[in-house]
């Protein structure tokens, strides 16, 4: 009979106070395991998700926002680039490529956010190595769609799905214009599993995605600070207005002159790694737009706010299992009154005193373990239950199944905290009295 | 085994300080499988000579020699261990671990020893204290008698050569007494293992070939 079979009779006799005290362990651990998990999971998508581009360019303003609503969707646009502005910058010859997109309007069902871009954006590596797998085809019409993996599973979409969407504003207006879903991502495990995308054409076909032509015009002179030619705009206006905006087919149809398109964003990467600061520097140097490094931002972002949201959390749950971890100290401390009889006869038979020493000792080890690895169970089973509730509230993508390396260092931590916890009742056995004990 | 004490001194110190002479034994000898009743009134030290020869207690000086080999002045961790291999205790109150079945208590007494833990050996012993039937008994559920039997078998464990009983049979009724004396003492002799018997009771000592009166041997009055 070895010292943690002697251990484990004597937590059976205390059955009730040993499961409780190891399940406070396990409440901890659980929590503890649930927030590295899933800390852990945004960290990695967010990390995953912006390493495609070397760089993001939009308007001057906030560049955390500026990557968050461009790559992950999120916050809202700063403000729009002139189209113009994205094809000058196409031909800049440090560019490899420069990918636009539009954002604003959302899915009628469920509010999956909108992005309208070009076909090339799926022909692009999403993360080094990693491409696009398309079910169906690409865009080749303005009001073709692809949809996420998690677009197509919860609005039970295909190829050949068709939809509508609503503008993004306070007023929840339902754009008349119907796009029809010819393919369907793969799941990458980044914001694009949740995201409708639609050919830019088609995005600004959308009645009231276009800017009125004077005020277009004017906007787009003001941004690259040009004088308007105000008897050409006239002129320009009263075309505009003597055409016929409506086809047979339904679709607001009609030509839209360059300066009402606009981009939120484009997404670049250059054709040498070498050239993406100077590109950089360049850009933000000028007052009409900014470049951003969208990796840099994000590491700014998990380490300076999302990280000290991690820390506070780990440590507070560090600090349940610490408590729970006295609780254990209290529960055997309080069970040793009773048991220096026991203690003493196996003293009596034998049994040295650094034995017994390890025998509650061992008792400690038990509980800790034990209730850490059901904590561990329990925290991803938490996950597991919790993945697609994250996904659908925040938007996250979970992996149910994910695995935070520091795991690994919670159960021997716990064993170092036991052996702390289980010293002084460990002492309190190692001193026993065997002959005034038994005399007693 | 023979066991030979000289010269014992064991004092208490009482809680103002002064010190209570409870052993002053010049010589006492017990030979090879011999069985020694022992007699002494309450508080008379009897106690305390088993805690000594057992190396529970260390005595303040002299010698405890068990086959010529002086545990006495050995640490208190190769005492332990002695008593372990070679020393089979059994209390009046019997002292079995209610967490643990009759065969794991008998299981534990040889984990002490170093040795392995054989089930079938402790299966033996309890079957030989006709306990066949409540191997997997905890001694909440055992009776009175049962449960000093199980504390024979588990003091037979690791095969000692003495055998240290203290006050066996006080504390279960008469009908048993006479069994349970029986057991130790044929368990004993079949195993030619020592036995000294601490007792209180004329008629317990009386079925033994040799009685020694604890005060006859041990004057703590008179130590120097």
């Amino acid at each position: 009979m070895n010292l943690l079979t002697i251990a484990y009779k004597s937590i059976r006799q205390r059955a009730l106070a040993s499961s409780l005290t190891a399940l406070s362990v396990a409440l901890g651990v659980m929590l503890m395991v649930t927030v590295l998990v899933i800390y852990g999971l945004v960290d990695d998508m967010f990390r995953r998700s912006g390493t495609g581009y070397d760089l993001v360019v939009g308007p001057k303003g906030a560049k955390l926002q500026l990557v968050l609503n461009t790559i992950y969707r999120v916050s809202q646009p700063i403000e729009n680039l002139p189209y113009r502005f994205y094809r000058e910058l196409k031909e800049d010859p440090r560019v490899g490529i420069a990918i636009p997109v539009a954002l604003g309007d959302r899915t009628e069902l469920n509010a999956f956010p909108i992005v309208g871009t070009i076909p090339q954006y799926f022909t692009v590596e999403y993360m080094p190595g990693k491409k696009f797998g398309i079910k169906g085809d690409l865009m080749r019409d303005p009001f073709h769609a692809i949809i996420g993996s998690t677009v197509a599973r919860q609005n039970g979409w295909d190829e050949g799905s068709k939809f509508k969407m609503v503008h993004a504003g306070t007023d929840d207006h339902v754009h008349d214009e119907e796009f029809t879903v010819v393919g369907v991502l793969g799941r990458t495990g980044t914001p694009d599993d949740k995201t409708v995308f639609v050919h830019i054409d088609g995005f600004y076909l959308i009645d009231g995605h276009d800017k009125p032509l004077g005020e277009a015009v004017r906007r787009e002179a003001e941004f690259f600070g040009e004088e308007v030619d105000e008897q050409a705009l006239q002129k320009m206006i009263d075309e505009e207005d003597s055409h016929d905006h409506h086809s047979d087919d339904g679709h607001h149809h009609h030509g839209i002159h360059e300066a009402q398109k606009e981009v939120t964003a484009i997404l670049v990467r250059t054709k040498k790694p070498i050239m993406t600061p100077m590109f950089q520097a360049e850009m933000n140097e000028g007052i009409q737009a900014q470049a951003v490094n969208p990796i840099r931002e994000i590491s700014w972002l998990m380490e300076n706010i999302v990280g000290n949201v991690r820390r506070i959390f780990v440590v507070l749950t560090a600090l349940i299992i610490v408590v729970s971890g006295v609780g254990i100290f209290v529960s055997i401390y309080n069970s040793m009154a009773d048991r220096r009889r026991e203690i003493a006869i196996m003293r009596a038979l034998g049994a040295r005193r650094a034995t017994v020493f390890s025998i509650i000792l061992s008792e400690s080890v038990l509980l800790c373990f034990t209730g850490g690895l059901l904590g561990v169970l329990m925290g991803h089973g938490l996950v597991f239950i919790a993945a697609p509730i994250v996904e659908a509230r925040s938007g996250l993508l979970i992996d149910p199944y994910g695995f935070e390396p520091l795991e690994l260092v919670l159960i021997p931590a716990l064993i170092i905290l036991a052996s702390l916890v289980g010293f002084v009742p460990g002492m309190t056995a190692y001193r026993t009295d065997v002959a005034k004990t038994l005399g007693d | 085994m023979s066991l030979e004490l000289n010269d014992i001194r064991k004092s208490y110190i009482e809680p103002g300080g002064r010190k209570l002479p409870v052993l002053a034994i010049d010589r006492f000898q017990l030979s090879d499988a011999e069985q020694v009743a022992l007699v002494g009134a309450s508080g008379g030290g009897k106690t305390t000579l088993l805690n000594v020869v057992a190396g529970i207690t260390s005595p303040d000086s002299g010698s405890v020699l068990v086959n010529g080999f002086n545990i006495a002045g050995l640490p208190e961790p190769a005492r332990d261990r002695f008593r372990a291999e070679h020393i089979g205790f059994v209390f009046q109150t019997f002292n079995l671990l209610p967490a643990f079945s009759a065969l794991e208590n008998v299981l534990l007494g040889m984990s002490f020893a170093g040795g392995k833990c054989s089930r079938q050996d402790a299966t033996e012993l309890l079957n030989r204290v006709g306990l066949e039937k409540r191997l997997h008994h905890r001694p909440g559920q055992l009776s009175v008698g049962e449960q000093q039997r199980v504390a024979v078998a588990r003091s037979l464990a690791n095969s000692p050569a003495l055998l240290l009983a203290d006050e066996p049979t006080a504390s279960i009724d008469t009908a048993n007494q006479n069994n349970v004396l029986q057991l130790i003492r044929d368990a004993c002799s079949e195993r030619n293992v020592s036995l000294l018997l601490v007792t209180h009771s004329p008629e317990v000592a009386s079925q033994f070939g040799r009685v020694e009166q604890l005060h006859d041997f041990n004057k703590p009055g008179e130590a120097p």
